[in-house]
């Protein structure tokens, strides 16, 4: 007892861990310099429009038609990755075959690959005197310079998103259950949709916005292969750089900032969905 | 087989049924099922993947190796590859100190909005690179508010080097923070709470304990984060006025060489970044392969 009370009352330290101030302090600065600070100018800019200001510009004729190719086109491409992105992740996790390694690592190429690379390299391929859009031609189907070029461009850039979201989650799927569905009677068809699919479900969502939410603002890839027709093949990006072109600044921010809050929203049902996710499992 | 069965001593009771085999299992699909699918999943990643890839060097060998290198002796590309490794070798170092500032606070320490900064931190991920290049127009442009200040004691940001290096590094922001934040995350602090407790100081702490724990995951984020510094078009395209030999990086330059009909030109400078696209996913699989366990589990991409 008599030791005990000789030594001084120990203290907890607040924090074992030093560098909280500094750190924090230099990625907030840093965060709020980089992006948040800019980031809000684009809203104080749009603000000065008002609602109807901001309403006039973008439903004019032409910012409608791009906008509605802009997120049409990504819906499409998204929905293009769902089915085959989803199939490519099957194969890779429960398939061997040769050369899987070789397609895993090439997986991730839209990501690596600028997209100015990718555009001019698509549009190549897909041109009426491409690799490709020489085969189709025949058939009357022309990709490049139309919108079916843009829905190529964006399922490029949308590809690896579902794959490589949906793949660690097919990964985890317990292998017990879909033996128990069997010995209870299933089909293996019933079992890959009563058994599986739920359980990947979740994630397919999560990769279909993340790559919806890319191609929506993609620019660089398509801007080649699209030929770029005022209201038919012009994308809302596009259209950004075309009014800042004209020093009409507050159009640009108009399109701009209505583009943002749709990504905005989308990437808050990202978040809602992976917390709910979360907090299920 | 039969090696192993001759030599092995004959046995006394043998197995009077095959061993199971899994090929007709419950748990996976019919034959041509398998087979289907891998070839639908195989000749999609060709079409979409491999054959983009393989254009871009066929395209620029289409006439041969002289005018392929012919391309890299123009005075405007090598400003353009000058202009792309400087801006790459600006903004990827401070964004690794960003992020290894970030992943420390946010891992070591709890404080309130965490969750918050996380969504904030990837919050560029989420913005159109031309939306990118358009705040900086807005704030450094003709009418932009920090223009009469910056112009008058800075110099010239829009169309010009410095604003090209900050679009790059907007969009090139979360990389090196997001694939630090969940590995250190799961690594948690008890190595760095044991080297302080045996009297290192907070920066040997993170030097000797912390950087050798995470320095593959770093590896990784900073091959992405270049990758993506060296090859942006959207931003930068907005605000580099494309001054041919001075605000030209690599990306803008293959558009003006393709719209300008060269296009073996334009896609010798592709093959160029192309090279880089394989050399980084080259060494991102080596270490996905080699350093599985050092790197965050939970990646996205």
């Amino acid at each position: 007892m008599s030791a005990t009370a000789t030594l001084p009352a120990r203290r907890p330290t607040k924090r074992a861990i030093p560098g909280l101030g500094p750190t924090l302090g230099f990625s907030l600065f840093y965060l709020g310099l980089i992006v948040l600070i800019p980031l809000a100018g684009v809203f104080f800019k749009a603000s000065g429009l008002g609602v109807s200001g901001i309403w006039h510009v973008i439903t004019s004729e032409r910012v409608l038609a791009a906008l509605r190719l802009s997120f049409g086109a990504a819906l499409i491409a998204a929905l293009i990755n769902v089915v085959f992105g989803s199939i490519v992740a099957w194969v890779f996790v429960r398939y061997d075959f040769v050369g899987k390694r070789l397609f895993d690592a090439f997986i991730d190429l839209p990501f690596a690959l600028p997209t100015a690379v990718a555009g001019i390299a698509l549009t190549a391929l897909y041109s009426p005197n491409g690799w490709i859009g020489s085969l189709v031609e025949p058939l009357g189907i022309k990709i490049a310079y139309t919108p079916l070029g843009v829905i190529v461009a964006m399922t490029f850039i949308g590809l690896p998103f579902i794959v490589r979201t949906v793949e660690p989650v097919l990964r985890e799927v317990d292998r017990d259950l879909e033996e128990a569905a069997a010995t209870l009677g299933a089909w293996r068809w019933q079992t890959v949709v009563r058994v599986i699919a739920p359980a990947v479900f979740p994630s397919v969502v999560t990769g279909f916005a993340l790559a919806f939410a890319r191609a929506v603002g993609e620019y660089g890839s398509v801007i080649f292969i699209a030929g770029n027709f005022p209201l038919v093949s012009e994308i809302a990006p596009l259209l950004i750089i075309i009014k800042l072109e004209e020093f009409d600044y507050q159009g640009a921010t108009a399109v701009a900032a209505t583009m943002l809050v749709i990504s905005f929203v989308l990437l808050l049902i990202v978040n809602l969905l992976q917390a709910w996710v979360r907090k299920r499992s | 087989m039969s090696q192993i069965e001759n030599t092995a001593p004959a046995d006394p009771a043998p197995i009077p049924f095959e061993p199971l085999k899994q090929t007709n299992s419950v748990v996976t699909e019919a034959t041509w099922v398998r087979w289907l699918l891998i070839a639908i999943g195989v000749a999609f990643l060709s079409l979409f993947l491999m054959l983009p890839l393989l254009s871009v060097f066929v395209e620029a060998l289409r006439k041969g190796f002289g005018p392929f290198f012919d391309a890299f002796s123009d005075s405007d590309t090598i400003a353009a590859i000058k202009l792309t490794l400087l801006a790459a070798a600006i903004a990827v170092p401070l964004n690794l100190v960003f992020g290894l500032c970030a992943a420390w606070a946010i891992t070591k320490f709890e404080f309130r909005g965490k969750q918050l900064l996380i969504t904030l931190i990837d919050l560029p991920f989420s913005v159109s690179p031309v939306v990118a290049g358009l705040i900086y127009v807005l704030i450094f442009g003709a009418q932009g508010w920090a223009q009469p200040w910056f112009g008058d004691h800075v110099g010239k940001v829009l169309f010009a080097v410095p604003g090209i290096v900050l679009a790059t590094i907007f969009v090139t922001f979360p990389f090196i923070a997001r694939e630090l934040i969940p590995l250190m995350q799961e690594q948690g602090t008890e190595d760095e709470q044991a080297a302080l407790s045996l009297g290192a100081t907070g920066w040997q702490t993170f030097t000797r304990v912390t950087l050798p724990n995470i320095k593959w995951g770093l590896l990784y984020g900073v091959l992405l984060c270049n990758a993506r510094a060296m090859g942006e078009f959207g931003a930068v395209s907005v605000v580099s006025g494309h001054i041919r030999g001075l605000t030209n990086t690599m990306p803008l330059h293959i558009e003006i060489l393709y719209n300008e009909y060269e296009f073996v030109a334009a896609f010798a400078v592709a093959s160029l970044l192309a090279m880089l696209a394989m050399v980084t996913l080259a060494a991102k699989s080596f270490l996905e392969w080699r350093y599985a366990d050092q790197l965050a589990a939970s990646r996205r991409h």
